[in-house]
């Protein structure tokens, strides 16, 4: 048993967090949030000389063959920096589904372009009706001659804009829900037919409609109809890897809390002098270790081959971080009193990202309901 | 990140499982399991098979009758214990005055007494707290006054877990009157025989007797029987608090509660079906399942951090507060699923079980009202948990 990190992952994250440090503060990560495509582009390619792009990929295609560990390394340092680059859009969706599903050709073809910072992916899977069903999926896409043509809609795809390709899954064949009959595509973001509204999301990134008019697939991906498990996996992979995006959040919020309540005095002394203030900190500081626990439980499961243990681990992990919106993020704004509630304070923004990863790849109901299905 | 055991280990693990099955009484194990009340005798039968075997002591160095396990061993130790429902040895002799003893007692005291404590010879109490001294330790009054070569003591200990079984106690004192109530504390050792020491029964919430009150009424103890010199009474009891304690978490014990719990779920119909199947019930289960999956895992992280040479910190306060907050949120549930039969109440059953005649209500419903209502101690005990949040709040957040 061993339970700390490699060397090489340990460097990994001190170069990240450095770097966030140095030349990431909240005041520069606002003005990426809201000016422009949302993001840098030369944040982007130092991510990539840093070979943080390269982390979960096996090395014969550039990466660095860390699994679902080393993603979590970067994930926690992301949610200490709120960091607005596309690395859960581009690399951990769209990489791993290239990765997962892709052939030899299109593994080649994609990857080290994708780890190099050159090429951008995004996953369109979510519609309105589906909710976090996975295989509720009515986007069709028919064989036409020797291509396919889709046609629907698909919701909320992060990072759609500025993704070279989007990689989008669509019904070929099986009733609207389902999981057989789900195939994957890859769709260049010129297509005809593809219609995208954009918009900024309430925690600070972007994201888009898309509509699918007759689109022509530049490429199918995987097997048709047989894509469901490929999907979960990867989601269940993101899933895993945004709880220690929260990770990061939540020692964020922690931290600022217990440092405010420090600075802070009122009726002649500081807040943190006050049991009742002392109580709800000691709260947040156990969801945090808690929540930790659960991560890096998710992320030892979340490729597991026992697919009861991986399911049961990753939604333990969502249903838990769903939990800390109450116990960490309202606790945060609380104990900052007004200031905690102005767009011009940090702590807002992590409040806002700690609440909305709750809907993200199902909220605390869902995984609810997955977890007691296995357990 | 790797959880899996090394294969040296997993030849502990099997070699403990094994030698569980085979020498661990079944009789003690069925009343374990069921939640039935444990006699003196089960205590002492279970530590003298133990410390036969040499298992006794995971905790204390090997030349003085320890195992000389690493934490991961000791560990996987107490995982094989608590999923073969074994009881658990009384902890005031091996786990608290042994270690005491082995750090503070002079060598006579661990010749004295060391040997007899492995092998549960004499029965030890803990004498801490008293009726105005609880979470508020160091304002104790009972006193010790010297008197040529004796302390005369007198005043009153509280809360004293099986004291009437008790052979010996630990107590701490004030010695002397300081500035400071931390000062003049002292840590002595007091038979229960002597005369002028008188126990009373507490009994408790569930309608049992565990605990007592004993009182000292100028009972002459030997000065030799001072553990450390005068004075350091608070030093010792600070040293307890920190001392080594992997399993305060109760993971292993929790885990065959919940196995136990869904299974009487599926066993308890509701609205035709099993009541394991009533999505609000599971959603109750599954919530008490998530919080203990993760403390399995923060108990994992210590002790990883542990085996590697780190001090286990605050995390015992951590998992402290975790642990019985999960713990009794088991027994509120297993409570909860027998519906009525929580309303009989059988006082013969939790002493016994059912013994001839058959149940009223299901067999496994006449303990766990009681049961609920006892677990109400494990948040109060051993340092109440919102004394585990003022000790979280100064040493980690240094507020």
């Amino acid at each position: 048993m061993n339970l700390e990190f490699t060397e090489e992952m340990v460097m990994l994250q001190d170069g990240l967090n450095k770097f966030l440090q140095n030349e990431y503060n909240f005041e520069t990560r606002q003005k990426l949030s809201r000016d422009g495509i949302g993001y840098s582009e030369s944040n982007w390619q130092q991510f990539a000389d840093m070979g943080l792009l390269g982390v979960p990929f096996e090395e014969e295609y550039g990466g660095f063959g860390f699994g679902q560990t080393g993603l979590i390394v970067i994930m926690e340092a992301i949610g200490k920096g709120l960091v607005v680059e596309p690395y859960l859009a581009s690399i951990i969706l769209g990489g791993q589904l290239i990765q997962q599903a892709g052939s030899e050709e299109q593994k080649q073809a994609l990857l080290p372009a994708l780890i190099g910072g050159e090429l951008k992916l995004a996953f369109a899977y979510a519609e309105q009706q589906s909710r976090y069903n996975l295989a509720d999926v009515a986007c069709t896409a028919e064989k036409q001659g020797e291509q396919y043509v889709l046609n629907g809609h698909k919701s909320v795809v992060f990072n759609a804009e500025t993704a070279d390709k989007i990689i989008v899954s669509a019904r070929t064949s099986g009733n609207t829900i389902s999981e057989q009959g789900v195939s994957l595509f890859i769709i260049d973001k010129a297509a005809n037919g593809l219609t995208a509204r954009h918009y900024e999301t309430v925690d600070g990134l972007r994201a888009s409609d898309l509509s699918f008019e007759a689109v022509t697939a530049e490429a199918v991906l995987g097997t048709i109809d047989e894509a469901f498990a490929v999907i979960q996996t990867v989601i269940d992979s993101a899933t895993a890897a945004i709880c220690a995006e929260g990770v990061g959040v939540i020692n964020q919020l922690r931290e600022k809390t217990v440092e405010y309540l420090k600075t802070r005095k009122q009726f002649g002394q500081p807040l943190g002098s006050f049991q009742i203030l002392q109580h709800r900190s000691v709260d947040m500081f156990m969801a945090e270790e808690q929540m930790r626990s659960l991560a890096y439980l998710a992320a030892i499961h979340a490729t597991s081959d026992d697919k009861a243990e991986c399911v049961k681990s990753v939604s333990a992990a969502k249903i838990y971080l769903g939990d800390t919106r109450s116990i960490v993020a309202e606790q945060a704004a609380q104990l900052h009193g007004g200031i905690g509630v102005t767009d011009e304070l940090d702590v807002a923004h992590y409040v806002k990202r700690l609440t909305m990863l709750n809907a993200l790849f199902g909220d605390r109901d869902f995984q609810m309901q997955r977890f007691c299905q296995v357990s | 990140m790797d959880l899996n055991y090394s294969p040296e280990e997993q030849a502990f693990q099997l070699e403990v499982r094994e030698f569980l099955r085979t020498h661990y009484p079944k009789d003690i194990q069925e009343k374990v399991a069921n939640g039935i009340a444990l006699k003196k005798d089960d205590y002492v039968r279970w530590q003298k098979i133990l410390y036969k075997k040499g298992w006794v002591a995971p905790g204390w160095p090997k030349k003085y009758g320890g195992t000389g396990w690493t934490p991961v061993q000791k560990y996987i130790f107490e995982e094989e214990c608590g999923a073969a429902n074994c009881l658990r040895l009384v902890a005031f002799g091996l786990v608290m005055l042994g270690p005491v003893l082995l750090e503070f007692g002079s060598e006579e005291q661990k010749q004295q007494y060391l040997p007899d404590i492995l092998e549960s010879n004499l029965w030890w109490a803990q004498g801490y707290s008293e009726p105005n001294s609880g979470s508020d330790l160091a304002s104790l009054q009972t006193k010790a006054e010297k008197v040529g070569d004796h302390y005369i003591v007198n005043g009153s200990k509280t809360w004293t877990t099986h004291g009437h079984y008790a052979d010996k106690i630990f107590t701490l004192v004030r010695t002397s009157q300081e500035d400071r109530k931390q000062k003049g504390i002292s840590f002595l050792l007091i038979d229960m025989d002597d005369p002028g020491v008188t126990v009373d029964p507490i009994i408790t919430v569930d309608g049992m007797h565990v605990v007592n009150q004993v009182f000292f009424d100028n009972v002459k103890v030997p000065v030799e029987n001072i553990v450390g010199k005068e004075g350091d009474g608070w030093t010792i009891a600070k040293y307890l608090l920190q001392h080594e304690r992997t399993n305060i978490a109760q993971v292993p014990r929790s885990k065959t509660q919940i196995a136990r719990l869904k299974a009487l779920a599926t066993k308890q119909q509701s609205n035709g079906k099993p009541l394991l199947e009533d999505e609000r019930f599971r959603s109750k289960i599954a919530e008490i399942e998530v919080e203990l999956m993760a403390l399995e895992m923060t108990s994992r992280r210590v002790l990883s951090k542990l085996s590697s040479g780190a001090p286990p910190g605050a995390a015992s306060s951590l998992l402290k507060v975790k642990g019985t907050e999960v713990q009794q949120a088991i027994t509120a549930l297993l409570m909860e699923a027998v519906g009525y039969y929580g309303f009989p109440y059988m006082k013969e059953v939790m002493l016994n079980g059912w013994q001839d005649e058959p149940s009223i209500g299901p067999e496994e419903a006449a303990v766990l009202a009681p049961h609920y209502f006892d677990w109400r101690k494990t948040s109060i005990y051993g340092g109440s948990n919102e004394i585990q949040k003022n000790i979280m709040a100064k040493a980690v957040l240094g507020l």
